[in-house]
């Protein structure tokens, strides 16, 4: 892997790591151990051989390896990108004990990028059957449960509330992250399968639930888009956002680019960015390459931050100041943000989620100024459509309650990624729309 | 892309257009709205549905930032690249008795589709107009058709009653009150004409106006705070009892980018975009 230098790269929002080549992956390739019962696969929530794709490129032969991919995975650009490799496939390397492990996510993106150069073979389809099915947000479980029932043979129509499809892809994960060209491209090929994509529809309003109950199976993967607020005073100003706004305006709107494109965003001269997890890195970074200083308030310690640590290690390179075992108490300003009172915590013992509880130390209060605060400190699933279906069950924390097999309360509806398991990551997403897929092409194959 | 079907102007800077969205036609009702981005560098912003006729939905609105502008400026047969909708809980349209909508201004155009819904279900309904002049005035014949009485107002006089919707609203109050009513216009009408019934008890809908984004619940951008608590006004709203909204705070979140809205319209009249030819 190869990243740009953190001064340059702030001056732009070009792509932070600029792969491998050819030659670079080759020998990569050779480090494998081609182990008898490679552990790598396990730890791929959506199962990808990933030895044997390592070893046609040994062979040099990238046309099959990337072929080896795509039988379980059609969006191998994003994933190679944006996976969290080091607690999964990399994460079970045999070679990482003693020394690195296989760069795999470096080598599933170079043979993506490879394919995308050098011509793009879209996978076989089976022969056409008569069902139809819904599936509802255009997100990673919504394209990967799609391009599952597609390749099955089902008439896919995939129904996406905004103007571009793509969900967290598009609003959410920024351009230096994850270029929305390769985003496009591999929704591209999505449609290729066959997959009907409807932009602009909001289903429960353009499209009313009995219309989606008359598809014969539905597809729920409408993530987790309701952005949390910490509830703290002075946070309706003038210069708070929720990551979700900040994010959405830059990344799907071009607002860095603003007056050129019509939506605009304040950054002012210092951002303050509450919370310690991917998006709260994403805006800080963000914000940092708009000219702003940025300062991360965390209330926990730096290693209880749940971002994966090359995304901190990156934030940290940019000069984006953290302040760990802090606290937000309020926001400052008289309708229009000055400052943010912090309050700095002291770690106690182990909460249930392994994580030390955090209170707060009397005394510490001070303030930190601010033109623009944006809180990044979680999002729980959209209630709107659920809300409308009669018989669906939710978790406490909002999401859908559904079995193993990805099926709701309602038999015909199954539900996959943040809509299911409250927000987590991308390839969780696709594994789970994986499961979603199957079991449907299950239930109407019984029929 | 859908298809601008005809458009016009209905008073100075005020602009009807009809757009084919069969998608939001279909499934409209009173009190929705939908958001709409012109071209590939545009601005996503929520616009009333004003009418609905087949696979048509109406828009009417005041030139007055960067995106009305280029709205206006669409003639027929023009295409707007996305239209999403219908967003929003519609209108409570149920049997109260008698209603009387009260409409300010551009807000007047949001007022037909609910009379028509509330007469539906079998409701009286008076309406209540007003603008700043006769000049400014719109729908007058629309809303005389749809409601059993209409009062129209101005503030100077020019037409119809003189002075702000608020006094004949409190006269009906005290003289036949209504079981529910509507105000609907700039936030600070809103604010005060609601305030006329309030003494009397009356349930009286407002239908808030925030800075959106997506429309659909994602951004928090529409935050209004109901009753002492956040709501969005794109998925919780955008009607709420009047006498429960924090209308200050509403006020001063319309004002988020007033800078940016002044620049953005000078990029644009410096590029050519407003169609002025250069006249101004």
């Amino acid at each position: 892997m190869s990243d740009r230098p953190a001064e340059t790269r702030i001056l732009d929002f070009s792509e932070v790591d600029s792969g491998i080549t050819a030659e670079e992956a080759v020998a990569e390739a050779t480090r494998c151990l081609q182990c008898k019962k490679p552990a790598c696969s396990s730890g791929c929530p959506v199962g990808i051989d990933i030895k044997g794709f390592i070893r046609c490129i040994e062979g040099e032969d990238f046309r099959s390896a990337i072929a080896i991919i795509k039988e379980s995975n059609m969006l191998p650009a994003i994933c190679g990108r944006v996976c969290p490799q080091e607690v999964q496939c990399e994460g079970e390397c045999i070679l990482g004990v003693k020394d690195k492990p296989i760069a795999i996510g470096a080598l599933e993106r170079f043979l993506a990028d490879w394919e995308r150069e050098n011509g793009i073979v879209v996978p076989a389809v089976a022969a056409k059957r008569s069902e139809k099915i819904a599936i509802v947000g255009s997100g990673p479980a919504g394209l990967t449960a799609a391009a599952e029932l597609a390749r099955n043979g089902f008439s896919v129509t995939l129904f996406e509330a905004l103007h571009d499809a793509g969900g967290v892809l598009i609003y959410g994960i920024p351009e230096f992250r994850l270029p929305k060209e390769i985003v496009r491209s591999e929704i591209e090929e999505v449609k290729r399968l066959g997959v009907e994509i409807k932009t602009n529809h909001l289903v429960g309003r353009s499209l009313p639930v009995d219309e989606l109950l008359s598809y014969d199976a539905i597809i729920l993967a409408t993530g987790a888009g309701l952005p949390a607020f910490m509830g703290i005073s002075g946070e309706h100003q003038i210069g708070v956002y929720s990551a979700n706004e900040f994010l959405t305006r830059v990344n799907l709107m071009h607002a860095e680019a603003f007056p050129q494109y019509d939506t605009p965003v304040k950054i002012g001269g210092n951002v303050v960015v509450i919370g310690g997890g991917n998006v709260a890195m994403d805006a800080a970074r963000v914000a940092r390459r708009m000219g702003a200083e940025v300062t991360l308030v965390y209330r926990r310690r730096r290693e209880d931050m749940p971002a994966r640590r090359i995304e901190v290690h990156h934030a940290e390179e940019e000069g984006i100041r953290f302040l760990t075992c802090t606290n937000p108490t309020k926001i400052l300003g008289e309708g229009t943000v000055t400052g943010v009172c912090v309050v700095s915590m002291n770690m106690c013992e182990l909460d249930d989620s392994g994580r030390p509880a955090a209170t707060p130390i009397p005394g510490s209060e001070r303030i930190i100024p601010a033109d623009v605060v944006i809180e990044a400190i979680g999002q729980s699933p959209n209630p709107l459509l659920i809300q409308m279906i009669d018989g669906l069950i939710r978790e406490k924390k909002g999401n859908l309650k559904v079995d193993e097999s990805g099926r709701t309360t309602i038999p015909k509806i199954f539900a996959a990624g943040d809509v299911a398991t409250g927000a987590a990551t991308v390839i969780l997403a696709m594994g789970a729309a994986k499961v979603a897929a199957e079991s449907v092409t299950r239930m109407l194959s019984e029929e | 892309m859908y298809r601008v079907t005809s458009a016009r102007s209905l008073a100075e800077n005020v602009f009807e257009t009809w757009i084919e969205a069969p998608h939001v036609s279909k499934n409209a009702e009173a009190g929705q709205f939908l958001v709409l981005r012109i071209g590939e560098d545009g601005e996503r912003i929520p616009l009333t549905i004003s009418g609905v006729r087949g696979d048509l939905v109406r828009v009417i609105f005041m030139a007055v930032g960067t995106t009305t502008k280029k709205l206006a400026g669409l003639k027929t047969g023009d295409t707007i690249l996305d239209v999403v909708g219908p967003l929003g809980k519609p209108s409570e349209t149920h049997h109260f008795g008698s209603c009387v909508l009260v409409g300010g201004g551009v807000g007047i155009a949001c007022l037909p589709i609910i009379a028509k819904a509330l007469k539906a279900s079998g409701n009286t309904v008076i309406g209540i107009i007003g603008a700043r002049n006769k000049d400014l005035l719109i729908l007058e014949d629309e809303m005389r058709e749809v409601c059993d009485e209409l009062i129209v107002t101005t503030d100077d006089g020019s037409y119809g009653i003189k002075g702000f919707a608020a006094g004949p609203l409190k006269e009906i109050c005290e003289t036949r009150p209504p079981n529910a009513v509507w105000v609907i216009g700039p936030a600070i009408m809103m604010k005060v004409t609601s305030g006329a019934t309030k003494p009397f008890g009356i349930k009286t809908f407002v239908s808030l106006n925030p800075i959106m984004v997506d429309g659909t619940g994602m951004c928090g951008s529409c935050r209004v705070v109901v009753n002492g608590e956040t709501r969005f006004a794109c998925v919780d709203g955008p009607e709420f009892d009047a006498h429960l909204v924090d209308f200050d705070l509403l006020m001063s979140r319309q004002r988020f980018y007033h800078p940016e809205e002044k620049e953005s319209v000078e990029h644009h009249h410096h590029a050519g975009g407003c169609g002025c030819g250069g006249r101004h």
